[in-house]
């Protein structure tokens, strides 16, 4: 569905990926851990076209997308969680789920947005509060939720776990997890390394700039070297 | 505590008397070629004398006073009110916009001239604010050289009525369509830009525009400005005693009525209310739409916004665009209300107003920008006898304001967007 073909990116003069190709099939969680620093985010930003990438291809579903603008590469079926969350905070959750639906026609949105509350019965609940004055866990599904309004076919996430109790942490994995049993084409970003392998169907590791390993989740989770870098064993 | 709070007070008392005895308590006085220093009178010594005192008196009973102050706040009912429903506040929001367009029609009729000439300026500076409200109270792009857009319009038709002999109503969509031009340009080198450095870049934009005028004399007169500015036509019927173009009629002649100059002010204040109406119509209409919900989303978190695959520069650029066509409007009805222009009418401080009347009536509330615009530009007139301290006044009154409203006049009401069940 998607592949990264030896993707160099800069920033300015700086190499920050240099060479890394990532396959991700339909259907699947691919999960990318790291340390901090390693380009994590860089190699997101790249296939959203921000920074493109300096040399190497980014093909989605057979088209070469790696000189295309942002918002085109967002409209052609890739939808992103940000790092961080990025709701609208002065926005109901109905709006925040709008906005998402923004390109979309009304009967499709409303569609969607009975398949989001359906997902996270906890925005239904919430649906007209703002969502600045939510937990942190419940914007997490909203940010999750907005991403779907877009009818992706894939869906990024970046550091979904980032400061969310450990018991919400898991009710976030679950719902990644019930998404690619429903079809959906998952590429998770985490530094939460053990729980996104556990989850992975596939996992690559990624260090400053290069992959290091790319295996099977289960085998990642037994690797030595994966276990001691990242895992605390 | 208390000799903390006498230590306090008396430093203050003394930075007063610092401050205030040199500047109020010696004169200079010219005697031929010699300046001789000499004290003021004895009433300026008490005064001064008084104002330390006060200082001293405040600032050691500041916690009393304050505390007093609050107890005011607490007693004002209006304080734990509770916001009205949605749908009835966009009714009762709805009402008082169509009162007070019914009103402003029909007002001019009874008015004396100067109130109705002085109230067209009100609605200029209601475009105005109307305009730079889309693209900072929507949008949240801080420009601080919106006045830039109001010259363009202005000096689109003095001058194309002074080369090309060009009329107000065709002057209008043109000045309205330059500006826009012009906000879309400045769109393009701020696209990457924001916060502080989109309001200094736009701030430069503002001086470039105005140094221009200034300079490019042969086509602009410079300094001297653009006279001779027509007055608007109603179907080809001049306000005028005399006509001055030929082939169009007289308005007191055709209905046959004694030549009266009220008529061109109030026909000019009609004007000026339509366009407002226009300006206000529009934005209302822009705000539900696509478009208008695109400008929030970038205001709201602009990564989020590109995530979802709305493009910046579109949303940027639209909202620029958008906000100089009004200023456009505005600038051209300015010259033609004025009959003169010249760069000095666009300086930095218009810009600043009219970003004033954005802050006071609450960010992207247009009814809160209205009722600001108005106090901002009647008040001064009414209270001239304290004109030396007109900026004075502005700036204490932006300070209060800041303290017991910082969300403005009427803050923005958000107009919660639900999709219909089924």
């Amino acid at each position: 569905m998607l592949t990264l073909e030896n993707i160099h990116t800069h920033y300015g003069k700086i190499e920050a990926l240099h060479g890394v190709s990532v396959e991700i099939n339909e259907g699947e969680i691919v999960s990318l851990i790291g340390a901090n620093g390693a380009g994590k985010t860089t190699l997101l930003m790249t296939v959203c076209g921000d920074p493109q990438a300096s040399s190497g291809r980014v093909i989605f579903r057979g088209e070469d997308i790696t000189h295309k603008s942002t918002s085109e590469i967002m409209r052609s079926g890739i939808a992103i969680v940000p790092e961080g969350r990025r709701v609208f905070s002065g926005l109901t959750v109905e709006e925040n789920l709008h906005m998402g639906g923004f390109f979309q026609d009304k009967d499709t949105n409303r569609k969607t947005q009975d398949y989001v509350f359906d997902l996270f019965p906890r925005l239904k609940e919430r649906r007209s509060q703002r969502a600045g004055t939510m937990s942190g866990g419940e914007q997490q599904m909203l940010a999750i939720g907005r991403a779907l309004m877009t009818r992706p076919k894939m869906i990024i996430l970046d550091e979904p776990s980032l400061g969310l109790a450990p018991i919400i942490i898991r009710q976030i994995f679950d719902i990644i997890g019930s998404l690619r049993d429903e079809g959906m084409t998952v590429f998770l970003v985490e530094q939460n390394a053990k729980q996104a392998l556990k989850l992975a169907d596939r996992g690559y590791v990624l260090e400053t700039g290069r992959i290091r390993l790319q295996d099977t989740g289960a085998n990642l989770l037994a690797n030595e070297d994966v276990q001691k870098a990242y895992l605390g064993g | 505590m208390v000799a903390q709070n006498i230590k306090h007070a008396l430093f203050c008392a003394v930075i007063t008397l610092i401050i205030s005895y040199p500047i109020l308590g010696l004169d200079l006085i010219a005697e031929g070629i010699q300046i001789k220093l000499s004290g003021a009178d004895t009433s300026t010594y008490i005064g001064i004398a008084a104002a330390v005192l006060i200082v001293f008196l405040f600032q050691l009973f500041r916690p009393a006073i304050t505390g007093s102050l609050s107890a005011i706040g607490a007693a004002n009912p209006l304080r734990d009110r509770k916001p009205l429903p949605q749908d009835k506040r966009v009714r009762l929001e709805r009402a008082a916009l169509i009162l007070i367009v019914i009103g402003a029609l029909l007002w001019p009729f009874f008015a004396s001239r100067g109130s109705v000439d002085l109230a067209t300026l009100v609605l200029i500076y209601i475009m105005l604010g109307l305009g730079l409200n889309v693209v900072v109270g929507l949008a949240g792009l801080l420009d601080l050289g919106y006045v830039a857009f109001y010259a363009v319009g202005a000096y689109t038709f003095a001058l194309l009525s002074q080369y090309y002999d060009i009329s107000f109503w065709v002057a209008l969509p043109l000045g309205a369509l330059l500006a826009a031009a012009f906000g879309f340009l400045l769109g393009f080198p701020v696209l990457r830009l924001r916060g502080d450095y989109l309001a200094i870049v736009t701030l430069g934009f503002g001086e470039i525009i105005r140094i221009l005028l200034n300079n490019l004399t042969s086509l602009t007169g410079g300094p001297n400005g653009v006279g001779g500015i027509p007055d608007p036509t109603l179907f080809g019927m001049e306000f005028g005693r005399r006509i001055k173009t030929e082939g169009n009629t007289s308005f007191h002649e055709v209905f046959n009525i004694p030549y009266n100059s009220d008529h061109k002010v109030i026909f000019l204040y009609l004007i000026a209310l339509l366009l407002a109406v226009v300006t206000l119509v529009v934005i209302r209409r822009l705000v539900r739409m696509p478009v208008g919900r695109s400008w929030e989303a970038l205001r709201e978190d602009e990564i989020a916004a590109r995530s979802l695959g709305m493009s910046r520069t579109g949303v940027k650029l639209s909202a620029f665009t958008i906000g100089a066509f009004f200023a456009g409007f505005a600038g051209t009805v300015f010259a033609s209300k004025q009959g003169f222009i010249s760069p000095e009418s666009f300086v930095f401080l218009e810009s600043a107003i009219i970003l004033a009347i954005v802050v006071l009536g609450g960010m992207g509330s247009q009814l809160g920008v209205i009722l600001a615009a108005i106090a901002v530009t009647v008040l001064p007139e009414l209270a001239r006898e304290f004109s030396e301290y007109r900026m004075l006044i502005f700036g204490a009154a932006m300070v209060l304001m800041m303290i017991w409203r910082p969300q403005g006049l009427l803050p923005m009401s958000r107009v919660h967007i639900q999709l219909k069940q089924e």
